[in-house]
């Protein structure tokens, strides 16, 4: 039976839901950023979407950059998108304005050539955002069901802990947020070579498996065609110092956080999930790039294991911080969200901190701010496949 | 106390649940008493070996291939980077 969970969200007039009322700050391209961070710095409640591509690149690049740029402007922790062009770059910055303001968010186009430079686009810049802010304020959160939420699963800085308490309490908190209909995103996959016969078992159909095998063999070959061998990027110097060897030990700690529920659909970077429970990205290992696609695609929150202790969060959506390593949690407290080690102490059973973090995630849903938000974190990165001009 | 995981009943390595000096015996959290004495120094989260594994022989943890050995294995030796490599991870095996 499913369950009924709620808790109070913003409901969007486009029938999704947001957990945080945020206004983007979208630089177009690079040369675009200062001004757009010079506008995020000086407004509270903005977000800036540190994208630094936009130029130079492959079609194909700014095609996705476009499309996933676009996708954030919509995104349901957003309540308005101020983008800031330079005026002279290769991604079409009134094309990316126009794809916002078909949602439902108030969106403005800031060209820097146009306005006058660096300080007159930022004081322009800051006077909309200032007043989209204001408009936010006046927005109440109410009762929404847990089915509304969209939750990527990451890891990073993973330890020898990742596999036998974080992961696995994650799996735990996936399978319950699955039983609500919440849609559930896995990722990272470099990081599962070598347990993708888990993931192909619990396809919902044969069509799916032969993707996941698809997706899992391009990027074995795209990774080994570089010619160099995956030690010390997969697994990283510093999974081995924690106790990892190889990137099949990593992939086998690493696919239980996606639980024990079936894999529903096999996403591409940035792909919105259609259906409700797991479903798998494609996306690289690289944590930034990965989270920014997991959030792209819609999640609302992220939930982050990590044993050796990264403190990243994104600029839009709350990320839980989650740690098996009770060394980690002692030292890296301020980062952390919340404490799996008591599942090595046998304090705890992986159910009973997989409960834990679904409540906290509930609580985080409905405004608490999780560590990383308190320390201000806004990672950023898109991906780029091809080469720069 | 049990100071070492074996994660699943088929593995021929356990997980040091704390830094374990030589001689130690290893004692696990689901399965009590191995009867296996650590020869090395192990760190913590580092894995153990509880049964002999022979060069080129599959290095089981999760219950499935970590890749393999590239020497022979002893009960009670510290399996790592040294004696245990990737077969995915290679570009030529």
């Amino acid at each position: 039976m499913n369950g009924r969970d709620s808790f109070l969200g913003y409901r969007r007039p486009d029938g999704r839901v947001g957990v945080r009322n945020l206004v983007a700050v979208i630089p177009s391209c690079a040369c675009a950023h200062h001004a757009a961070s010079l506008i995020a710095s000086r407004v509270p409640g903005t977000a800036l979407l540190d994208y630094n591509g936009g130029c130079g690149e492959t079609q194909a690049d700014i095609d996705l950059a476009t499309a996933l740029l676009a996708q954030y402007g919509r995104h349901p922790n957003l309540v308005g998108s101020l983008v800031v062009s330079l005026g002279c770059e290769t991604l079409n910055a009134t094309d990316l304005a126009q794809r916002i303001a078909s949602g439902y968010a108030p969106t403005e186009l800031l060209v820097i050539q146009k306005s006058g430079g660096t300080r007159r686009t930022a004081e322009e810049g800051a006077a909309l955002a200032e007043q989209m802010v204001a408009r936010a304020r006046t927005l109440q959160r109410e009762p929404c069901p847990a089915s509304a939420l969209t939750i990527g699963l990451e890891c990073g800085g993973s330890d020898a802990t990742s596999g036998m308490a974080a992961n696995p309490a994650m799996g735990a908190f996936s399978d319950l947020m699955v039983a609500q209909d919440a849609r559930v995103i896995l990722a990272e996959t470099s990081e599962l070579l070598g347990a993708e016969h888990i993931l192909i078992k619990r396809a919902r159909t044969a069509e799916v498996g032969e993707r996941l095998l698809r997706t899992m063999e391009q990027c074995e070959r795209a990774l080994k065609a570089t010619g160099e061998d995956f030690m010390g990027k997969q697994p990283s110097p510093g999974n081995v110092r924690g106790g990892i060897t190889t990137v099949e030990e990593k992939a086998l700690g690493d696919v239980l956080k996606g639980g024990t529920t079936p894999v529903v659909d096999v996403l591409s970077y940035g792909q919105p999930p259609m259906r409700s429970g797991l479903s798998f990205m494609d996306t690289p290992g690289n944590d930034p790039s990965s989270v920014t696609g997991l959030v792209a695609a819609g999640s609302q929150i992220v939930v982050f294991t990590t044993g050796r202790g990264n403190p990243m969060g994104h600029a839009i959506a709350p990320v839980i911080k989650v740690t098996g390593n009770a060394r980690t949690y002692a030292v890296m407290g301020e980062d952390m969200d919340i404490n799996a080690s008591t599942i090595i102490l046998g304090a705890e059973t992986v159910a009973q901190v997989g409960r834990r973090l679904y409540e906290f995630c509930l609580h985080v849903a409905a405004g608490q701010p999780t560590a990383a938000e308190a320390l201000a974190h806004h990672e950023f990165k898109m991906l780029r496949y091809g080469p720069i001009y | 106390m049990a100071n070492a995981l074996r994660i699943h009943p088929e593995d021929n390595v356990v997980v040091a649940l704390r830094e374990l000096s030589p001689r130690a015996d290893l004692e696990l959290s689901e399965a009590g008493e191995t009867g296996v004495i650590t020869l090395e120094d192990i760190p913590f989260g580092h894995k153990v070996a509880i049964r002999r594994i022979a060069q080129g022989e599959a290095v089981i943890k999760y219950g499935a291939s970590i890749g393999v050995a590239t020497a022979d294995i002893i009960p009670g030796q510290h399996v790592h980077t040294h004696n245990l490599r990737s077969v995915r991870g290679v570009v030529k095996p």
